[in-house]
């Protein structure tokens, strides 16, 4: 049983897909738009633009969020900035060279009419945000600021100080909850949707538990959009918030939606380091801090113990200015990670456990004051001197790569449908941006495009070209979805077992970062997936969870996705171990170029990777959608 | 270090709550106050108790979502920081700490440390937005903000809708809360055509969520984790006053069927 991966791409030159697809989309007459539900799950960029969006035009909406409101969506803690091809700067930027940035940064793993239609509609994203009281960074003159980002030599990226998502969310949960007042959106908060329903094959719905009651319950609609998030938990570690999970868009795998390149992970550069086994989460730094910071460790062992400042000039390793002069500290963060990891096993990184490296602002505040800097980065400094009790304004900040961002998620069309009909896909939850590896900036655009300006028009067409039968509560399929989350549930809460979740999770962590981190080979990559099934059969064995099923469980929350995670862990294994070349963020030690660069296969895994789930006990089925590359022309990736 | 927590434990919205003891050892420094929390919780889990339960997700202080009242003050003890980003240096080994729940009439407690901050998304549903559906919007250059109106806009939307500040004011009011959400849209020319509606609305849904009024204490400014100034609270009263002074009727109008 292979699937059918048609990505429904428009004909026609690229420049005009988008605006050819607009045009043969079929509408949804005014009037029975409110006849039609839509359920949204996720209140973040993607989700909360896409339900506020959808109620504009009149659908009957549904949305949901696992926290106590919808302004919380992990999109809150984006802090750098949003992309956009206003070229404002006149440095020469257009959405060809947005696109073609985006293409590149990805590794050339990504789809050319995605990743077209999304530089396009970068502009009306930056323009939507100014109406709805988005404060982003001015100029004395009154007109927008930008600066520079990770991977690009233009000044494209639009900010608000280092909260830039926050203030674009804040923007997205206004609409919403302007829509909500009106009637248009029922929203549900501390809602954990843990599986989706299928009926006759198209997705029909989902199965909720209200965290507050513990009820489980289905709610039906005519169509579904999952827009819930990334999996980098899955590391444990990362710069995500700790309720990020996978549960939503892995329960909708095993209900038959396919997953695309799992293993693609995003490490980030500029992250504080690990301080301790209590360690709950890592902390961001953003890029921009690499605008104006310069990156460093010291050329000789002998002096990493060394307090910073008495390392002369001459001794210190600038090694992103050394190996990729024409980037510099702006390499992309694939590239800046593993170099910093490769600094580090060379035995000259410093702080504890020499996992780190100087991310030094001397220079600059020389050049430009302290103010300056404080205006730029203050929050950042602060955050870092809370964390820390170290002054960056005195010292160089110690900074490690972290997990940050998945670019693998559900498999998508051009219309961001799923290979389940009516299961769309919005945000960082699936696949279809960003390649190999995601440019900084670029996920804030992707999320809102996908919420503003493409599900609204792709779901209208979608209903307004399927008859769709009534479905209620009693249907079989219904009942039983809603009775497989309850067995589930009940399965979970009488094991009590003798280890905690989060001893579970922090092990499949460890596993993960070692074996399926920044380096991969085959051997690792086999072992654990060796290891993460014995982890998983420990888990169901021996995991503790107090209380009952009827309250408020936070342990009860916390362990549902931790068993997604283990068997989300091993796919994502799975793909590493059969994406035999280097690209973007997955790097395999066995194939690199002399020069110690990810060395890509395009005769043999110029693909997309779309896994199916092969039933219990069975090994998912690999499909593939080859990418077709009709307007730009594959190039090894250099930053040099 | 070595700590005795006084946690106010409470297991349903109905149930009677009260302070229980725990004891908090081998505490390093650099733990984050919710790390303390998550191990004292560990072993509680390991002992088969319920642990204590809190809200928490993005513990980098800006999702909004923790708050706790830390030996009677609303985030603990450092200015301008989050209870997430609250780290265990700022107490000291022996140390006893009472950890409850945000009070107010306006916040149920729903379990433990938990409470039902629902009416702050209401506030802003009344009226905290401005209305620009998608699609509408014209070149985002073409009406140019002087900086300082939007550094002093960007200012106001910091806030993170924790509700420290319903916490820690003797009354109970949301005004900073609302008053950072005025200023943030009333500072900016493309929040001035709904801006006296809505002063007028977000102010009136304060007082049916039962929030109680401003008598400028200032104890909201100083338990913000994001240092919002109370000078958002004398703006919020003055497009409050011009509006209902001034409330023009509206009119609908007919568009006809030409
Ligand atoms: C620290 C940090 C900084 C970043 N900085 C930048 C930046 O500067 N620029 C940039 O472009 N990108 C940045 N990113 C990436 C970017 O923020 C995210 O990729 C993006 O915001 C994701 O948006 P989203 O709408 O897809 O998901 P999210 O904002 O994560 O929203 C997910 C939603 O789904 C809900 N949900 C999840 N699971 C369930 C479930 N099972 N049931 C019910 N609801 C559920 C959640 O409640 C939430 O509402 C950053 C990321 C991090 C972690
Ligand atoms: S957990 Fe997000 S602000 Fe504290």
């Amino acid at each position: 049983m292979t699937l059918q991966l048609d990505a429904r791409i428009p004909a026609g030159p690229l420049a005009g897909k988008w605006d050819r697809h607009r045009f043969e989309m079929k509408l949804v007459n005014p009037a029975n738009k409110r006849k039609y539900t839509v359920i949204v799950v996720g209140s973040g960029l993607a989700g909360g633009a896409a339900a506020a969006s959808l109620s504009e035009l009149g659908y009957n909406v549904r949305c949901y969020c696992y926290q106590d409101s919808p302004r919380r969506a992990h999109s809150i803690a984006a802090q750098g900035g949003i992309n956009a091809a206003k070229n404002y700067q006149n440095d020469g930027d257009s959405i060809q060279r947005l696109f073609y940035d985006t293409i590149k940064g990805g590794d050339f793993r990504s789809r050319e009419a995605n990743v077209y239609r999304l530089a396009q509609i970068s502009v009306n994203i930056i323009d939507q945000c100014v109406s709805q009281g988005v404060p982003f960074a001015r100029e004395y003159g009154g007109l927008l600021a930008n600066r520079s980002f990770g991977g690009a030599q233009v000044s494209r990226t639009f900010y608000a100080r280092g909260q830039t998502g926050q203030q674009l969310l804040l923007g997205a949960y206004q609409a919403l909850e302007k829509e909500i007042a009106k009637g248009g959106v029922t929203m549900f908060p501390r809602a954990e949707m843990l599986d989706l329903i299928v009926v006759n094959g198209r997705a029909r719905g989902i199965v909720v538990r209200d965290e507050l009651t513990g009820k489980i319950e289905p709610h039906l609609a005519d169509a579904v959009v999952l827009a819930t998030g990334g999996y980098g938990n899955v590391f444990y570690l990362s710069t995500n918030a700790k309720g990020c999970n996978a549960t939503a868009i892995w329960r909708a795998y095993k209900r038959g939606a396919a997953f695309a390149n799992p293993c693609y992970t995003q490490i980030h550069p500029t992250c504080i380091p690990v301080a301790g086994e209590h360690q709950s989460k890592l902390t961001l730094m953003s890029e921009s801090l690499r605008n104006d910071g310069r990156v460093w460790v010291p050329k000789r062992k002998e002096d990493v113990g060394k307090s910073p400042t008495d390392v002369p000039e001459q001794d210190r390793d600038y090694y992103l200015e050394r190996k990729y002069p024409s980037f510099g500290n702006l390499s992309p963060r694939d590239i800046a990670s593993r170099a910093a990891k490769e600094a580090c096993d060379d035995g000259r990184g410093v702080g504890p456990g020499g996992r780190g490296v100087y991310l030094d602002f001397a220079d600059a505040i020389k050049r430009l004051g302290e103010d300056k800097i404080r205006e730029r980065y203050g929050n950042l400094f602060e955050m870092y001197e809370r964390i820390t009790a170290e002054n960056p304004y005195k010292v160089p900040m110690r900074i490690y790569p972290a997990v940050h961002y998945t670019m693998g998620g559900l498999w998508v069309d051009y219309n961001l449908m799923s290979t389940i009909p009516g299961l769309h896909v919005a945000g960082e939850a699936n696949f279809s941006d960003h390649g190999a590896n995601r440019l900084g900036a670029s996920a804030l655009m992707q999320g809102l495009a996908d919420g503003y300006f493409v599900i609204p028009l792709t779901i209208g067409d979608y209903l307004a070209s399927t008859k769709l039968e009534q479905v209620g509560a009693d249907n079989a399929e219904v009942r039983a979805a809603v009775a497989e989350v309850e067995r589930r549930t009940s399965r979970l809460l009488g094991i009590k077992g003798k280890r905690t979740v989060a001893q579970f999770h922090r092990e499949l962590g460890r596993i993960m970062w070692e074996y399926c981190g920044m380096a991969r080979d085959a051997a690792g990559l086999r072992k654990a997936m060796e290891l993460i099934p014995q982890l998983r059969e420990e888990f169901w064995r021996d995991v503790m969870i107090p209380g009952s099923g009827a309250e408020l469980n936070q342990t009860l929350e916390h362990a549902g996705r931790v068993a997604d995670f283990l068997e989300l862990g091993e796919l994502m294994c799975r793909d590493a171990l059969h994406r035999e070349e280097s690209c973007g963020g997955h790097f395999r030690t066995e194939h690199q170029t002399p020069d110690g660069e990810a060395l890509r296969d395009d005769e043999h895994f110029a693909y997309v990777a779309a896994w199916e789930y092969g039933g219990e006990g069975r090994e998912p089925v690999l499909n593939k959608e080859p990418l077709v590359y009709e307007n730009i022309k594959l190039s090894q990736r250099s930053y040099k | 270090m070595n700590l005795t927590l006084q946690v106010w434990r409470q297991p349903g919205p109905t149930a009677e709550g009260g302070l229980k003891e725990y004891k908090a050892t081998d505490v390093s420094p650099d733990m984050s106050f919710l790390e303390m929390l998550d191990v004292v919780n560990e072993r509680l889990i390991e002992k088969g108790e319920m642990p204590i339960a809190f809200d928490h997700d993005c513990r980098e202080g800006i999702c909004g979502s923790c708050g706790m009242m830390i030996n009677g003050v609303a985030h603990g003890p450092s200015r301008g920081t989050a209870t997430c980003q609250l780290h265990m240096r700022s107490f000291r080994d022996g140390d006893t700490i009472v950890i409850e729940p945000w009070r107010a009439r306006a916040f149920p407690v729903i379990k433990d440390l938990v409470v039902n901050r629902g009416a702050l998304d209401r506030i802003i549903a009344a009226g905290g937005y401005i209305t620009a559906p998608t699609g509408s919007a014209q070149d985002a250059n073409s009406i140019p903000v002087p900086k300082q109106d939007a550094d002093a806009s960007m200012d106001a939307a910091a806030c993170i809708g924790c509700g420290a500040c319903v916490a820690a004011c003797p009354n109970g009011s949301a005004s900073l809360f609302t008053g950072a959400k005025i200023s943030h849209l009333g500072l900016l020319p493309q929040g001035q055509p709904e801006r006296y509606r809505r002063a007028l609305s977000m102010v009136a849904q304060m007082d049916i969520e039962g929030f109680g009024g401003c008598t400028l204490f200032g104890e909201c400014q100083a338990a913000c984790p994001k240092e919002i100034s109370i000078d958002v609270i004398s703006r919020m009263n003055r497009d409050f006053l011009r509006a209902a002074v001034t409330k023009p009727a509206e009119r609908s109008g007919g568009g006809g069927d030409g």
